[in-house]
């Protein structure tokens, strides 16, 4: 392939350039700068992916690349209606709500439910202001593995994010639910949301993040979501990403998992012109459990990538990744999952399905295992498949009286529902069953015939 | 009042080119029972097939009148709406489908093509309970997604359990005793027996006289090659089995 001379707005040097004037305005602990200078110096010599890039093959940044940069260091707050929360997903969910525009906290639309003063649930930015030391551990150190470039990017230009502290067995019954609005109006608008949750040995809790957008010109969310969970802890992880067509979504989420706990990772993706989730989880500990599940629905050009890398480094640790795709129009899937087993990571049970719904001929996806097992003692499975709707199946709905068009939204529905039912805590998960209901209604395709494939 | 159900008219038809049945006639009235028999691969399942309009199978000739009206036209669901059943001889399984939901789905969309009032989830579960008993079904199935996981025995007796709620004019069970145990098939032949009256009728396809024995047919039919190559009445079908299908040799063209 020919090379393509790069546009000078995606050259490193570019954001070097916005990097080194932000970091003149930073009030930053010298810890931090330095974390920071670190974290743009690797962006800087990975520079954007390209297709050649292994991790890349399938997901062209392209049209990322011809927007410009421009990190919103400060939030216009006042824009913001707070009557626009009301319309926004999970709405009515109890617990606490972070709202975040633009990747910077917005206190007044936000609602910190009373909890212990022990528990600790509040904007990242703020805990960086009156204890810095408390994040120094998590914030300043070198390239974690399989750091992302945008990861990168974003460890050198964050500035706030959901921050969850819970000490030793603490339970919160209520979720906490973060927003994140991509409000700013100007193309290229860029937010680095960045979130910490701390959830020590024996503690519980729900964790909702939510991505959506105002703006409608083209603008880029690249998230970064540290999960810590201690030993016996148990943590849900809901993240909708239900961003603006024009938006593009980059995110990691890494998780850390110590002895017996028990992580439930969901990451549902509806919107953004192109989305990417890297899911890195950890299983350092033993004896360790952890759901990885996900649903993507796209349509039109859309592009929902997930690259996801489980790293068994502890005997007896279990992991079940379930992800399913909808797709419609042109739109492509993406689906890469690593497993690695560790020498000594004995008796390790993984396990990954990835199932895909295509409702158009021109949809495509690519789904690919990639397995390291280094154990000998392990149970490792994992399937793909790529298919129409069950012919067999439409017609059998149909032979009990129910129509083509209610029976195809049956059956896609169930394929959602799927992944949506194991999401354990009630309210959220038919609050997400009613959105995703609701988006699936949007789709083009659903209530249309398709031609039987045999 | 004593018109037919179901007509069948020198129906043929098959898949692409191929050509399964060839020259099918048969007439069912309300309040009867016919057994159609015939060896595998005769076209007993293509038949039903056509009736209840699966996809992939071409008429290639010949007529099926159902209360008077020309069947082929309709799409399946209408069929089914207009109480054409099709017992499946290998029901569907249908992942993340809740058989509740699915039931009460199916039975509201008949009674709205009826002008009747939809059920609630109340009223549903009322109508289903005894039907439920009738054939001997655990009440957790129907909480469980339509017919998976259900052993060979429970699918064949929850789609006799659908026809109880949906209570069709006509319906066709194809090979719903395969796969029962002789405890399930009594029961599945109460079932059905319960639910036959003078206004419906049931067409029942097997392989084998011992279901016969239970849901006792008025007309039995030989279905070979296509072509129904015998027809007669319930001692036909012990014929059948002492003798097998061989002693009945497909008759001449010309004889027709
Ligand atoms: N979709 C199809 N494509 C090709 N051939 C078919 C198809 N359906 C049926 N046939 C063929 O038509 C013939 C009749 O099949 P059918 O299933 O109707 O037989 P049957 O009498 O129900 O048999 P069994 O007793 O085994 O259930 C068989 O030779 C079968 O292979
Ligand atoms: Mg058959």
């Amino acid at each position: 392939m020919a090379a393509h001379p790069t546009p000078a707005v995606n050259e490193p040097g570019a954001y070097v350039e916005k990097f080194d004037r932000f970091q003149k305005s930073a009030h930053d602990p010298s810890w931090l700068h330095a974390a920071r200078q670190a974290a743009m110096g690797r962006f800087a010599a990975r520079g954007f992916p390209t297709l050649q890039d292994e991790d890349w093959r399938f997901t062209s940044l392209a049209p990322l690349a011809k927007l410009p940069f421009r990190p919103v260091l400060k939030a216009n707050l006042g824009t913001l209606a707070s009557d626009t929360l009301s319309t926004l997903p999970f709405a009515g969910l109890q617990g606490s709500c972070l709202v975040f525009v633009d990747g910077h906290f917005a206190p007044t639309l936000s609602t910190i439910a009373a909890s212990g003063d022990a528990i600790r649930i509040g904007s990242l930015a703020q805990v960086l202001n009156t204890s810095p030391a408390l994040l120094e551990p998590r914030l300043s150190p070198s390239a974690p593995d399989g750091e992302t470039p945008f990861a990168a990017l974003n460890a050198a230009f964050f500035q706030d994010g959901a921050f969850v502290h819970l000490p030793p067995q603490h339970v919160l019954p209520e979720p906490v639910h973060a927003v994140f609005i991509s409000a700013a109006a100007s193309a290229g608008s860029t937010a680095h949301p960045r979130n910490l949750i701390l959830a020590e040995a024996g503690s519980r809790m729900t964790f909702v993040e939510t991505h959506v957008s105002l703006a409608g010109a083209g603008h880029l969310t690249n998230a970064v979501t540290e999960l810590a969970v201690g030993d016996g802890a148990q943590v849900e992880h809901v993240k909708f990403q239900d961003q603006g067509r024009q938006a593009f979504h980059l995110a990691t989420l890494r998780s850390t998992l110590g002895r017996d706990s028990r992580l439930r990772v969901h990451s549902i993706a509806t919107g953004a012109r192109l989305s990417r989730n890297n899911i890195d989880t950890r299983l350092a500990g033993p004896g360790l459990e952890c759901l990885l599940n996900g649903l993507y629905l796209t349509r039109g050009e859309q592009l929902a990538d997930h690259h996801m890398t489980v790293d068994h480094a502890e005997p007896r640790g279990a992991s079940h990744e379930y992800f399913n795709g909808i797709l419609a129009d042109r739109s492509k899937g993406v689906f890469h999952g690593r497993i690695l087993v560790r020498p000594g990571a004995q008796q390790t049970d993984a396990k990954q399905t990835n199932k895909n719904l295509l409702l158009s001929d021109e949809a495509t996806v690519n789904t690919k295992p990639q397995l390291e097992i280094y154990a000998d003692d392990v149970r490792c499975t994992h399937g793909a498949t790529v298919g129409q709707l069950n012919a067999e199946s439409i017609f059998y709905c149909r032979a009990r009286g129910i129509g083509l068009e209610t029976a195809r939204h049956m059956l896609i529905h169930a394929f959602a529902g799927e992944i949506i039912g194991r999401i354990l805590h009630a309210g959220v998960r038919e609050e997400l069953d009613r959105l995703i209901w609701q988006r699936l209604e949007q789709h083009p395709l659903v209530g249309q015939p398709h031609a039987p494939h045999p | 009042m004593n018109s037919p159900i179901l007509e069948i008219l020198n129906l043929s038809a098959g898949v692409g080119d191929k050509q399964i049945l060839k020259g099918i006639d048969l007439t069912i009235r309300p309040g009867e029972v016919h057994a159609i028999m015939g060896p595998n691969g005769s076209g007993k399942s293509t038949l039903a097939a056509v009736l209840a309009g699966r996809d992939g199978y071409t008429v290639q000739g010949g007529q099926v009148r159902y209360l008077g009206r020309d069947l082929l036209e309709f799409a399946p669901e209408e069929r089914a709406r207009e109480g054409l059943f099709l017992a499946f001889q290998y029901p569907v399984e249908i992942p993340g489908v809740n058989s509740t939901y699915f039931l009460k789905a199916a039975c509201n969309e008949l009674r709205k093509h009826k002008g009747q009032p939809e059920l609630d989830a109340m009223e549903f579960l009322e109508l289903v309970k005894d039907k439920m008993k009738l054939l001997h079904l655990p009440e957790d199935l129907l909480k469980r997604p339509v017919n998976e996981g259900f052993s060979g025995g429970e699918k064949k007796r929850n789609e006799i359990f659908q026809m109880a709620v949906l209570e069709p004019r006509l319906a066709v069970l194809d090979e719903t005793d395969s796969g029962l145990d002789i405890d399930a098939l009594k029961v599945v032949a109460n079932g059905v027996n319960k639910l036959k009256h003078a206004q419906n009728a049931q067409l029942v396809i097997t392989h084998y006289q011992r279901l016969l024995n239970y849901i006792v047919p008025d007309f039995v039919h030989v279905l070979r090659d296509g072509r129904i190559v015998k027809s007669g009445g319930k001692e036909l079908a012990l014929e059948l089995e002492e003798k097998g299908y061989d002693w009945i040799t497909r008759p001449e063209p010309a004889a027709l």
